[in-house]
């Protein structure tokens, strides 16, 4: 009995009114988007999420994927929901136009995105993956590579994979040792690589994964990684599917979670070697990989979002039913959604939430505006904004899914620890995501590093100045004060923060390092605090305006003050732990751990 | 064969609606809106008929205010070939909607008119009988499935305590119940396509209609709040509740 119903009416609400349609206006080479568009591709995207894919969720769970002659069989339903996803045309929805895409911007993909990771994690992994390697492809593929594979990865009709861990190197790829050798027009790949997400199914005709490997001459560590295009089968010139590479799954891993997602070890080149077409310059690979990062970290967080959406609705709908325990002064046993601490959970889960969807859609409308803009000073702004924002959006997103998913098993007590009504899931997925496409501890890293310190603060604190702009509206509307003063002292701890990062940090690379992951908890805090203390203030317009939709506006406005006065005011609590220093962890000898 | 499918804008039906202060209708503003499900498996039965070679063209129809062109947009969206909107800002009674709609098949020549057997609004199941009237054409209400048969269709109606077919030459009207199909998932390609065809548009005026109420709306209110149940210790005391106390055994 798990349930999940899109929530297109807050999406809507963030991309109209706190984002603003008019902000992607005059955007160069995508479709134009009216509310009435917004709202029917929200509406039918979340049609398929809901009925479709959503309650495959639990079967992809409890069936997983089984390797047998290395061909993978995926749980029950999965390939025919992948189909239907396909068809719908949703795979390609902000491609370009000639590619056979959509042209929609990825703010509005972004909410289709949060759909299909909130009906089905795992499920949603195979599009997400195809995605990463489309976008190699567009960019650096050569044309007779684009033309022979990018139109049926933008349908769909195959999908993608990111082929770069390998047993020595993870988060370390210049440790890549796959080996590709020059065979005529193209190249013959051997190696192994692990954790290869969809690496092998048979919902797609073909799958094309983008390798990265060594050619015999390449230099040691990051500059000698090349980018190579190798497909499952061979594709002829005229488009028709040919010999079988030599590409296999020799493994799928046993996993905490996302069991519906084949994650695949893949031996390239174990008999004559494996076909693979060098996509872009030689030595350049990572390069590449690196300018695609930015999607792939935002779609992560999304991910985030989606689960704990999941997560919160589902311990709702359990906490209005589970009948237990009386109000002070009540005499009947009530619903435990009536319990102060169940409604502090609850609210701690949405509020999280929405303040992450906020972010998370606020920074692909920055990636609309950094790739279209016809305007090259606002296009470059926007870019440093995405840059600043993905990491915050990759691991304060994920890391406060998995509190919410937590909280969700919280919610349910002891229904919630046993599998039955599939609360445990939620966490179990999830976990993984705060993990890949870079570890949240490399996140805050590449934050505090070289989004913030790098430039002098200069990027956030353009962002700050317009949380400014949110703390005076705040304190003119009476009803709002309080929460002006509330977001202007988080924001006046981040300031602090950087300033003594900025100073410190400038002698000790240790300091820095250190405090990276309180710092960045304490930034996505406060970025929230901004987007909820907006939220606010619109909800309050449009309450007084008399809007029809007052129970929306309403709620909204119950959550941004919880926001603003329960979860914004941990940010002062990172306080110490940045400025703490590194002395005892420093001075800890190895054998004493 | 050409189609004509009407349509109806109404309130969602996931929405609780709530009734105005004044008690003068039901409050739609800043409502959630989409077609009358009735309607959807009327135009998704149309673009079956065309795609299935029976039906040549499909024209979605509907009556109402500028905003209701959305749901004219999703039957577009569905597959419908052309989309016309006759214009009303004020609702219509149930009347004047099929003397529109009739004006409307006088034009276009419809062989075949599909609707929801109802709106899920004010629940009338009225227009498709009363346009069958203005056209003098054939009709076959509460339709759960239709077969063509060289010039007629074969109807199957849901009818009190079972089915019975009939089968009604054409042109005729023909009202569509749930049952009939489920609607297919749009595709976003096909909204993309939507948003751009034109929508053609009559006004009331332009085809003779008098939209002026017939009707007098005296009041709208909530039903009243259901009273609470009561526990009984015994099933002699319920058999003695239910004879003596309620009567109803």
């Amino acid at each position: 009995m798990t349930t999940y119903r899109a929530p297109t009416r807050d999406l809507r609400f963030v991309i109209e009114e706190l984002i603003g349609l008019e902000r992607l206006a005059g955007l160069a080479d995508l479709e134009a988007v009216t509310p009435e568009l917004l709202e029917a591709v929200l509406a039918e995207a979340g049609r398929l999420a809901d009925e479709v894919w959503a309650p495959l969720n639990v079967t992809g769970d409890q069936q997983g994927c089984s390797l047998t002659d290395g061909a993978v069989a995926l749980p029950e339903g999965f390939a025919d929901a992948y189909r239907a996803f396909v068809e719908g045309g949703w795979n390609g929805i902000n491609a370009p136009p000639e590619h056979g895409g959509q042209g929609l911007p990825a703010v509005v993909a972004s909410a289709t995105q949060e759909m299909w990771h909130g009906a089905n994690m795992a499920l949603a992994l195979a599009p997400m993956l195809s995605a990463g390697a489309t976008t190699l492809l567009q960019r650096h593929g050569d044309a007779s590579l684009r033309e022979r594979f990018l139109g049926k990865l933008v349908s769909g009709e195959w999908t993608g994979t990111m082929d770069l861990s390998e047993p020595q190197a993870g988060s370390d790829l210049g440790q890549v040792a796959c080996r590709a050798v020059p065979d005529g027009d193209a190249y013959r790949l051997h190696g192994e690589k692990i954790y290869i997400t969809w690496g092998e199914h048979e919902a797609a005709e073909n799958i094309i994964h983008l390798v990265l490997a060594r050619t015999p001459d390449a230099p040691a560590g990051h500059r000698g990684i090349s980018l190579f295009l190798v497909p499952k089968y061979l594709v002829e010139a005229d488009g028709s599917l040919g010999a079988r590479n030599d590409v296999h799954c020799t493994a799928l891993e046993d996993k905490l979670g996302i069991h519906g997602s084949p994650t695949c070890t893949i031996a390239y080149g174990d008999r004559e070697g494996a076909v693979g077409y060098l996509v872009g310059e030689a030595h350049r690979g990572l390069k590449y990989m690196f300018t695609m990062m930015n999607e792939a970290r935002h779609k992560v967080g999304l991910q985030g979002v989606g689960v704990a959406e999941r997560a919160y609705q589902q311990a709702v709908a359990f906490a209005r039913e589970r009948i237990q325990g009386r109000r002070p002064g009540g005499e009947a046993a009530v619903p435990i959604l009536h319990h102060p601490d169940v409604r502090r959970m609850l609210m701690t889960m949405r509020a999280q939430t929405e303040a992450m969807r906020a972010l998370a859609l606020l920074a692909a409308a920055e990636m609309d505006v950094a790739e279209h803009s016809p305007d090259e000073t606002a296009r470059a702004a926007a870019q440093r904004r995405v840059d600043l924002l993905t990491p915050v959006v990759k691991a304060v997103a994920t890391d406060q899914a998995v509190e919410t998913a937590s909280l969700g098993i919280q919610v349910h007590g002891g229904m919630g620890y046993v599998e039955e009504l599939g609360v445990p899931q939620l966490l179990r997925d999830v976990r993984i995501a705060p993990i890949y496409e870079g570890t949240n501890g490399i996140q805050a890293q590449d934050f505090t590093l070289r989004k913030v310190l790098k430039d002098g603060g200069e990027t956030l604190e353009g962002v700050l100045a317009e949380a400014d702009g949110v703390v005076e509206a705040l304190r003119a509307d009476s009803a709002l004060a309080g929460l002006g003063d509330g977001l202007a002292e988080a924001l006046a701890a981040l300031r602090g923060s950087t300033q003594r990062l900025l100073r410190d940090g400038a002698d000790d690379a240790l300091v820095p390092l250190t405090a990276a992951t309180p710092y960045l908890a304490q930034a996505g805090l406060v970025l929230g605090g901004w987007l909820m203390g907006r939220a606010a203030l619109v909800a309050r317009q449009q309450g007084d305006a008399g809007s029809g939709d007052t129970a929306f506006y309403t709620a909204k406005l119950h959550t941004a003050r919880f926001y603003m006065r329960h979860v914004l005011p941990r940010a002062h609590g990172y306080t110490p732990a940045i400025r703490g220093g590194s002395d005892e962890l420093e001075a800890i000898d190895d054998e004493h751990w | 064969m050409k189609v004509l499918a009407a349509v109806k804008r109404v309130v969602d039906y996931n929405v609780r609606v709530r009734v105005r202060a004044d008690g003068s209708g039901v409050d739609t503003a800043n409502t959630r809106m989409a077609m009358n499900p009735f309607d959807e498996t009327a135009i998704e039965e149309a673009v079956r008929l065309r795609e299935a070679g029976t039906a040549s063209e499909v024209v979605a129809v509907t009556v109402g205010d500028a905003g209701s062109e959305e749901v004219l947009r999703t039957a577009l969206a569905f597959g419908a070939d052309r989309a016309l909107r006759v214009e009303s800002d004020a609702p219509l009674e149930p009347l004047a909607v099929s003397k529109a709609l009739a004006a409307v098949a006088d034009r276009e020549q419809p062989d075949l008119v599909l609707m929801g057997k109802q709106a899920i609004d004010d629940d009338s199941n009225q227009v498709g009988q009363m346009l069958a009237c203005h056209l003098g054409w054939a009709q076959a209400t509460f339709a759960c499935a239709v077969t063509p048969a060289d010039d007629e269709l074969h109807v199957v109606r849901e009818v009190d305590g079972g089915q019975r077919t009939v089968a009604v030459a054409l042109p005729a009207v023909v009202t569509t119940e749930l049952e009939l199909n489920e609607p297919r998932y749009i595709k976003l390609p096909s909204i993309m396509k939507a948003k751009k065809q034109a929508i053609e548009r009559l006004g009331l005026a332009e085809i003779a209609v008098d939209g002026s109420p017939r009707l007098e709306l005296l009041g709208v209110s909530e039903p009243p709040p259901r009273e609470a149940g009561e526990q009984v210790d015994s099933a002699a005391a319920l058999v003695d509740r239910l004879k003596n106390e309620a009567q109803v055994i």
